[in-house]
């Protein structure tokens, strides 16, 4: 017995550091070509594909939005988002309130249904909402992108805000209601309040789904309008520029600070 | 507990906050799915008008399997590969965070959705330049003199990385690790310490308690994040196209191939309708086996 535990205490620290290194060396992989993309937004590339390195360039960043169709489409990407998010949020909000809220009839359908669109390949979702526009005639465009980008943001949506929700008191609303509240001003006041932290998950969530979806966006979206990621695939295979790496940069840095930000106020909340 | 009491039976409330979601799902999630159906049962009459007859024409999808027979074995195979990779190196991480990290862990989990800011597609593009044959990658195992090393074992094709099955497999394990880490993360950190000290109070080995209580309690998260890399894997085709070569093609490139460029709308709905089921009837016979209702919870 004495032997084993003496043996265990001496294994301890070695596993213990196996682990960490490996910790380490998967952030090392995870950020590789992060790394990159950010080394690379300061490359001046020597032909039309920035992925050799060349002279370090400030120029790329002097002129972020120099590649007109890069911004187009960037601006577009921004517009879906921004739709898809907004619808996505209400609706899949709203179906979290019920679910979670309710037992009713059909509930079992409900679940499957909100689950189903997350195990169906994306390539299956994007072919057959083609086969759905086709059918009926439906041009494709800004709409049919927004259409699919709102479906599939739903279902990420209602989970996310249902997983906040679980378990939280409701009997503050009956509350709100017996001193004579309206339900309208009982929704504002306490039910509002209570699921924002889901909410905003969520609708960030979908934001950044939709602003990075580029397989069912390919089959809804038509001659006329391409987002960011189809038009760097469009032109991967004729050119990559500078620019690219750029815009990539600025998202990811206000990606961060919006998370820094918002462990900041966890923090100061949890000192509070 | 006090959350199942404080549930109603409502009458009309649930259906009214329900309907716009569910309508919106029905519309353009089960409707498109029968009318995918209805398309690859179809034939065209005439080569010249742009209509099509639904004949149940079950053709189509003998045909497509026959057509495609490599691709789809080839999704099928990357993306368990890719899966089986990202359970190999995310593990051992999601441990690590959920018991070793100590007062970095909300930093470090953090840490791994950053790279995942930027976007899929110029994350593969970086790969690209990793691997290349100009890439940091190659050069260091020149330096090394470790090319032949890597032949030999496979990770390089004749002195390469790029375009490679190997480059295809690794550029969907980085692309979709996130989706399992942070589900083993999840039941990992569930686990309640107390065990693992009960366990240790029993004069079990460390090795034991891992075996006995850790693994079991953990596969939930394996399985929930089994099912979030390997569907997305095998219907992905950017890593197939950025990273690999004319010979890696996934079933996801001859989908739009046949949608977008050849119009072959019968065929090309064949096969997406054969690779959704084969993934289903799989989900449904994963499920069974490890059978957890952790999917719809």
């Amino acid at each position: 017995m004495t032997a084993s535990i003496v043996a265990t205490k001496q294994r301890r620290p070695l596993r213990s550091r196996l682990l960490g290194f490996w910790a380490i060396l998967v952030y090392a992989w995870l950020f590789a070509p992060i790394v990159v993309v950010v080394a690379f937004s300061f490359n001046r590339p020597a032909g039309k594909f920035n992925t050799a390195w060349n002279e370090f360039t400030l120029d790329n960043w002097a002129d972020p939005f120099k590649r007109q169709d890069l911004t187009d489409s960037l601006i577009t990407s921004l517009q879906v988002a921004a739709a898809a998010a907004f619808v996505a949020t209400i609706f899949g909000g709203l179906m979290a309130l019920a679910t979670s809220r309710y037992e009713f009839r059909g509930k079992g359908f409900v679940n499957i249904l909100t689950v189903l669109p997350l195990t169906s390949p994306e390539i299956v979702l994007g072919s057959s909402l083609f086969t759905l526009f086709f059918a009926r005639d439906l041009g494709l465009g800004f709409t049919t992108v927004v259409i699919a980008h709102i479906m599939f943001c739903l279902s990420f949506v209602a989970l996310t805000v249902q997983a906040r929700v679980r378990g939280f008191d409701w009997s503050f609303e009956d509350a709100a209601m017996d001193l004579g509240s309206t339900p309208w001003r009982t929704f504002r006041t306490v039910t509002f309040p209570l699921i924002l932290p889901g909410i905003a998950a969520a609708a960030l969530l979908s934001f950044a789904l939709s602003i990075d979806d580029y397989i069912i966006t390919s089959f809804v979206a038509g001659d006329a309008t391409t987002t960011f990621p189809m038009r760097i695939f469009n032109a991967a295979k004729t050119e990559i520029p500078a620019q690219v790496n750029v815009i990539a940069s600025m998202i990811l840095l206000v990606a961060v600070a919006l998370m820094a930000i918002g462990a900041w106020r966890t923090l100061k909340q949890e000192k509070a | 507990m006090a959350a199942e009491s404080s549930l109603r039976t409502g009458r009309k409330a649930p259906y009214g906050l329900l309907s716009p979601g569910i309508l919106w799902l029905i519309l353009f999630f089960l409707v498109p799915m029968g009318s995918l159906l209805r398309i690859a049962l179809s034939e065209k009459p005439n080569a010249f008008l742009p209509d099509y007859e639904f004949t149940w024409k079950w053709d189509n999808f003998s045909n497509a399997i026959e057509r495609f027979q490599p691709e789809l074995a080839r999704s099928f195979g990357y993306a368990a590969a890719a899966t089986v990779l990202c359970i190999i190196i995310g593990y051992p991480l999601a441990y690590y965070l959920a018991f070793r990290a100590g007062r970095w862990r909300s930093l470090l989990l953090a840490l791994i959705m950053v790279p995942f800011f930027t976007s899929f597609l110029i994350r593969t593009i970086a790969w690209q330049t990793i691997l290349g044959a100009d890439g940091p990658a190659l050069a260091v195992m020149e330096v090394l003199s470790l090319v032949p090393v890597t032949d030999a074992i496979g990770l390089t094709t004749n002195g390469a990385f790029l375009n490679t099955p190997e480059a295809v497999i690794g550029g969907l394990t980085y692309n979709f690790a996130p989706f399992m880490i942070l589900p083993i993360y999840v039941s990992l950190e569930k686990i309640d310490p107390r065990l693992l000290d009960a366990a240790r109070d029993l004069y079990s080995r460390p090795s034991e308690a891992f075996r006995k209580i850790i693994l079991p309690l953990s596969l939930p998260g394996v399985f929930a994040g089994t099912l979030l890399t390997f569907i997305p894997a095998a219907g992905d085709f950017i890593n197939a196209e950025l990273l690999g070569n004319v010979r890696t093609g996934m079933i996801g490139s001859q989908i739009t191939k046949l949608f977008l460029r050849e119009s072959n709308y019968p065929e090309a709905a064949a096969l997406s309708f054969i690779f959704m089921a084969i993934i289903t009837v799989g989900v449904l016979l994963y499920a069974k086996v490890l059978g957890t209702d952790e999917l719809a919870a």
